[in-house]
């Protein structure tokens, strides 16, 4: 397997107040095509900015951050916006569904970006749905949709584009303990198809599920199950 | 994105807000329809004022007594030398080859009776030719011959109202009327024409010129009016009559002479400026619909910021969200353009209907220019708000910080 994602000495720091706070300290990591990874810590560990720093939401301060063969420190707004459109897919906890559209159409909208044509974008949705059990739903609007039925919603979003590399955040938060596992299913059937799906989760049992896990504490990565690194840390792992 | 595309998803959020989109679009519609109005009340005038010169005839110089001139001292003023015009400076006139028909005008006005019904009235004495240059026609008679006007007859001319109110329904023509202590036989009916620059033609009696003469016991001419023969060259007529005029004053230049083209063009020019001016006050409210939006697309931008987070987490770029916001200003103006322009022909219309005397005409360039107006202040008043979304960080912004 390629290495799809190099992260080399990656910091990253918020300014809260006047105080500067170290989120991310000297991130080293690398990712290849195919794996799939949590990223587990207690809140305030840095996960979802490292999920951030790799989904391109957010800029690194210093290190680099190559992702599918591309330096991506010194790409400008619009390249970012592109190749995060492009290569990657985007699961939420809380779904981000805009309320006043159709669940087709909230699935779409990546497509929509890219300019891609009304008949095809339908295609492509259309497949997608049935492949989630959610092909009755079409034209229903997020209020019309189950906790689950939205995250699948969310996930056809995440996968119109066929992205290689799939970040999901906390996708099971918001859902119930059957709908969670029926949504870990499918991203777990995506991984199979040879999606590279990075998770960030609190749910330990979730998190065990991965090939790769990887614990956070204070930014730094104390312990990754791919590398059999373990660093030593003040905090305990919660 | 495609442009299809992105005006049916700002379509879409405009049917959501609905209550926002209708009160925005009567913003812009109120200041549409007020510039519409407004010039559409210069333009009215404009064209009630050329109607007005157009009903005297056209190609006509009208001669006065007295020359308006500056004189002397360091403050300017106007100084009059006042010297009569006489029938015979008409007289003389008529021998210019360019001039069609002469009319010399006396006006006073005196008490006209028939039986026990009297009144005062306008009273002018003039030829046939004053019939001709002023474009007037008979409902009933004839007109002067030029036998009547040199032999002074006692015969007139009335104008309808007046025609009413001495002889009622009874057959006014060959009656006799007083005018002053004279009589006078009724020999044609004016066509009802209404007022003509101040002139109440319905409301006035007209009598050979020798007659006047007579009557007002006053040689003096109040005007002499002209009517050239087609395609003069005005300004050449004009310095032919001063030349005649002076000749006969004792080389004394005492006459002003106006040109109706002349004074039409001027009063076009007031008139277009004016015209312009209401239109530029009228569209303040415009301005005032533009701060609308933009307050309106502020609360828009920060109560979608998720959505402007999530467009951005998943491949928009800072200027495809700059243009969704742009988008729907553009739509909602749209909606305020048609709803105004809408409104503003359709008051037009209605007020037309109800007082044809004065119509409200709205000038193209007036719906052109506040259309334009409307898309261009609309587009920069919500240019900042909608480069504050396209500046917003994904992350932050899905949290809606």
């Amino acid at each position: 397997m390629t290495k799809q994602i190099t992260l080399s000495h990656v910091d990253k720091t918020y300014i809260v107040g006047e105080k500067p706070l170290h989120v991310l300290n000297d991130i080293n990591l690398s990712i290849k095509e195919g794996e799939y990874i949590s990223i587990m810590g207690p809140s305030g560990s840095g996960k979802s900015t490292l999920l951030n720093m790799i989904g391109l939401l957010d800029r690194i301060d210093s290190g680099s951050l190559v992702l599918e063969n591309t330096e991506t420190t010194a790409l400008t707004e619009e390249q970012r916006a592109k190749l995060r459109r492009n290569s990657l897919g985007f699961i939420f906890q809380n779904f981000q569904l805009i309320s006043r559209l159709t669940a087709l159409e909230n699935a779409e909208l990546p497509l929509v970006l890219a300019g891609i044509d009304t008949s095809k974008r339908a295609e492509i949705v259309t497949k997608l749905f049935e492949s989630l059990g959610l092909a009755e739903r079409l034209q229903h609007l997020p209020k019309q949709l189950s906790g689950g039925q939205l995250q699948r919603v969310a996930i056809a979003r995440a996968m119109v584009m066929s992205p290689k590399i799939l970040l999901a955040d906390e996708p099971t938060g918001n859902l119930d303990q059957k709908s969670g596992k029926d949504v870990v299913a499918v991203l777990e059937q995506l991984n199979l198809q040879g999606i590279t799906l990075i998770m960030v989760t609190h749910d330990h049992e979730l998190g065990a599920r991965a090939n790769r896990q990887l614990k956070m504490v204070d930014g730094v990565i104390v312990c990754d199950s791919g590398t059999s690194i373990e660093k030593d840390t003040k905090n305990e792992v919660a | 994105m495609k442009w299809r595309d992105s005006w049916r998803y700002s379509a879409q959020v405009l049917l959501r807000h609905k209550a926002r989109t209708v009160l925005l679009s009567f913003a812009v519609a109120i200041g549409v329809s007020s510039v519409l109005l407004l010039t559409s009340v210069g333009e009215g005038a404009r064209h009630y004022v050329s109607s007005e010169f157009a009903s005297l005839g056209s190609d006509i110089l009208i001669i006065l007594p007295g020359k308006k001139e500056t004189s002397g001292g360091s403050i300017p003023f106007y100084s009059t030398t006042p010297r009569d015009l006489t029938i015979e400076d008409a007289q003389a006139i008529t021998h210019l080859s360019s001039v069609k028909s002469v009319a010399p005008v006396i006006l006073g006005t005196a008490l006209v009776s028939h039986q026990n019904k009297s009144r005062e009235v306008i009273t002018i004495g003039s030829t046939q030719d004053f019939l001709n240059v002023r474009n007037l026609s008979l409902t009933q008679g004839r007109g002067f011959s030029q036998k009547s006007v040199d032999l002074a007859e006692s015969i007139c001319i009335i104008g309808s109202q007046l025609k009413n109110d001495l002889f009622g329904r009874h057959n006014a023509m060959g009656q006799w009327l007083k005018i002053a202590d004279r009589r006078y036989r009724v020999v044609g009916i004016l066509e009802e024409r209404g007022e003509s620059l101040g002139l109440d033609m319905r409301d006035m009696v007209i009598i050979p010129i020798r007659s006047a003469e007579s009557l007002f016991n006053s040689p003096a001419l109040f005007r002499i009016l002209i009517g050239l023969k087609p395609r003069q060259d005005e300004q050449l007529v004009k310095q032919r009559i001063l030349t005649l005029i002076k000749k006969r004053h004792d080389d004394e230049e005492d006459i002003t002479i106006i040109s109706q083209n002349a004074m039409m063009s001027s009063f076009d020019r007031i008139s277009n400026f004016l015209t312009v001016a209401i239109g530029v006050i009228a569209s303040i409210s415009l301005v005032v619909a533009g701060f609308l939006i933009m307050n309106v697309s502020y609360i828009s931008v920060s109560k979608r910021q998720q959505e402007i987070g999530l467009l951005k987490a998943i491949g928009a770029t800072a200027n495809e969200v700059r243009i969704i916001f742009l988008t729907e200003s553009a739509l909602l103006i749209c909606f305020g353009v048609c709803l105004g322009l809408a409104t503003g022909y359709t008051l037009a219309a209605l007020f037309n209907q109800f007082i044809p005397s004065f119509m409200l005409i709205i000038p193209w360039w007036a719906a052109l220019a506040s259309g334009l107006m409307s898309f261009i202040i609309g587009l920069l008043f919500t240019w900042l708000p909608a480069a504050k979304a396209a500046g917003q960080d994904p992350v932050s912004a899905m949290r809606g910080n």
